[in-house]
């Protein structure tokens, strides 16, 4: 799963990238800098020069794609901004840009998200946590090979796929359960979202356990602590910035998650916070004007980016958070 | 790697097993196990529900307003293209970036702005891809909703994925065998285009291959580009309109007539059989890159 460092031009830069590095790997350190030979022979050639100016262009492809949705969302924002006042759009109580009495304050779009992602969350976290432990302390070797990928193809179905079984398998069959649950709600679409979160929660959980030294639960055996007290007293409070990691990295794919809610929670905006009735979140909003014809350069049109927007700045500060509390898992001083 | 655990472990596990503990041993297996029961159950009912639609003329025939004669060719093509396009924008400069990144990029702020960049990237819902290529493909280079738009919209979603697993890939050449090459004379570009790049090759597929079997169920950023949902025609060039597998899936899900939920499901397992395909072909390189042995 994970690369040892054999590379000698892999150096402490790499401790800082988010997403791909496991604690495991961060645990050996970075072998000091080998002279790298092609300094020896600093290419003067300009063919060189040229694949290196052609290889760096390559790599600033991820930072023009970054300032470009920046760019894009806070330029169209803008003029939607220039018309509507901040203040109605985060104080006004009711989101209704397609009807003749427009009103653009944002809070029940926010209401849905926030439903449909907690929702999420109580379904993913318990079950998720479960099986990290489960799969990092108690798993024989076998099992853990076999499940944790297959845990993983959770994560890789189509969302569309997820929307659908929410639609017509989840809802109707709660149906019979939850009184008064309309055919499109946030319950049905939230417990399958938590389903899609689940192996966030579950891998990488699992890492920041399996990451907690030995000699920690070695002191704890040695104190007379039996395994369950072990695990619930000294590994997963150790382990507790990882797991916070994780959990926040899973919140924020549900804020961001859209096909699930667009296909199975309705379209109607609606401050409320009860499960059971139709609403609308920031993503499905985004796909129910997509599908309509809105003429570019209106305001209906504009709505979208300003929505987006919002949408970019709640899933970069929590992944900023959960980026910064990795960090701290993995340079925990676990040596 | 992780020697000391696994001793603990071992230890741990010959010690008495107490009642308490093996029961929560059972829990958390009936945690990790009951969604994939759930999951697994979700899909049977699916491929029953679907059985009846699945015969090749489903494969073969447009969409119609009748679902008993409604089929996914369009959407299949159109998906078709769609990854072949993506993956050649997205492997050379995701390959690219990881080459600079791994080969020539000195610890610098660039670097370092480069490599946090790529992780914030990660984490972008993909729907604000969608709002991206709206805007600047689709409108300011005119684009327009063409197939085109959509593989350039999804190349960049996929960038992050690539240049992660081409680096993974690097890094896993010894530079013995760069030495080797230097040794010889070689230089710089020599050394990656003779040696490096053929040897890591497999590794940079199995990780395209991974990130287009997550691709090819991408719906919202194709709908916000503007992909038609009702198509009847076959794409001919890459700057014609086209339509997806999984937004075809969307716009049958959307009705309300059960006779398209049919084909939803049909369309569904279609969907999943091509995403398991590339699962299946990226764990057989995989297989094959850890057999053969290089040096």
């Amino acid at each position: 799963m994970t690369s040892s460092r054999r590379h000698p031009d892999a150096t402490g830069a790499d401790a800082a990238a988010p997403g791909g590095d496991s604690p495991r790997a961060a645990r050996s350190s970075p072998p000091p800098r080998a002279a790298d030979p092609a300094d020896l022979l600093r290419p003067r050639a300009r063919s060189e020069r040229l694949v290196r100016i052609f290889l760096l262009a390559c790599a600033l492809v991820s930072i023009v794609t970054t300032l470009g949705i920046v760019g894009v969302l806070v330029r169209e924002s803008a003029g939607f901004f220039a018309e509507v006042s901040l203040a109605d759009f985060f104080g006004d109580g009711q989101w209704t840009p397609l009807f003749d009495d427009k009103h653009f304050g944002i809070a029940p779009l926010l209401a849905g998200t926030l439903l449909t992602t907690v929702i999420a969350v109580l379904v993913a976290l318990p079950f998720g946590l479960l099986a990290a432990i489960y799969v990092a302390e108690f798993a024989p070797e076998r099992v853990r090979r076999v499940l944790k990928p297959a845990l993983e193809v959770l994560a890789g179905i189509p969302t569309v796929v997820y929307g659908y079984f929410a639609l017509l398998y989840v809802t109707p069959a709660l149906q019979h359960v939850v009184p008064k649950l309309a055919g499109f709600n946030a319950l049905g679409p939230g417990i399958v979202m938590g389903v899609m979160i689940l192996p966030v929660i579950a891998s990488l959980s699992e890492d920041a356990i399996y990451a907690v030294p030995a000699s920690l639960r070695e002191a704890s055996y040695a104190l007379g602590a039996g395994r369950l007290r072990t695990v619930f007293r000294v590994v997963v409070p150790s382990a507790f910035s990882g797991i916070a990691a994780s959990v926040i990295l899973g919140v924020s794919r549900a804020i961001g998650e859209t096909m699930i809610v667009a296909i199975a929670a309705g379209q109607q905006p609606r401050w409320t916070l009860d499960p059971r009735v139709p609403i609308e979140t920031m993503t499905a909003y985004i796909v129910q004007i997509s599908l309509g014809d809105t003429p570019t350069g209106t305001l209906e049109y504009r709505t979208i980016f300003a929505v987006g927007l919002c949408l970019f700045l709640v899933t970069l500060l929590l992944n900023a958070v959960a980026h910064r509390l990795r960090r701290r898992m993995l340079q925990g001083g676990w040596t | 790697m992780s020697l000391p655990i696994s001793r603990t472990r071992d230890l741990a596990i010959r010690r008495a097993e107490s009642a308490p503990q093996r029961a929560f041993a059972a829990i958390g297996l009936v945690a990790l196990v009951l969604p994939l029961l759930l999951l697994l159950f979700l899909f049977g009912s699916s491929l029953v529900d679907a059985w009846p639609r699945l015969d090749w003329s489903f494969l073969t025939s447009f969409p119609s307003r009748k679902p008993e004669s409604a089929g996914i060719l369009p959407a299949l093509v159109g998906t078709t293209c769609l990854m072949g396009l993506t993956a050649v924008i997205a492997i050379p400069v995701g390959l690219g970036a990881a080459l600079y990144l791994e080969e020539y990029a000195r610890p610098s702020r660039l670097t370092a702005l480069i490599e946090l960049n790529i992780g914030t990237l990660a984490g972008v819902p993909s729907i604000l891809y969608g709002l991206l290529g709206l805007e600047v493909f689709a409108r300011v280079l005119g684009m327009g909703r063409s197939l085109l738009a959509g593989a350039c919209t999804l190349a960049l979603l996929l960038l992050p994925m690539v240049i992660m697993a081409s680096r993974e890939a690097l890094r896993t050449v010894p530079p013995s065998l760069r030495e080797a090459s230097y040794a010889l004379g070689a230089d710089k570009w020599r050394t990656l285009r003779g040696v490096v790049l053929p040897m890591c090759l497999p590794g940079v597929l199995t990780g395209v291959i991974l990130s287009l079997a997550r691709a090819i169920g991408e719906t919202a950023p194709l709908i916000t580009i503007g992909a038609l949902t009702y198509v009847a025609f076959l794409p001919d060039s890459v700057h014609s309109e086209f339509t997806a597998l999984p937004i075809q899936i969307f716009n049958w899900v959307s009705r309300p007539q059960a006779g398209f939920h049919v084909n939803a499901a049909a369309g569904i397992i279609v969907l999943v059989a091509l995403m398991l395909l590339l699962n299946g072909v990226a764990i057989w390189l995989r297989a094959r890159l850890q057999r053969r042995i290089y040096w």
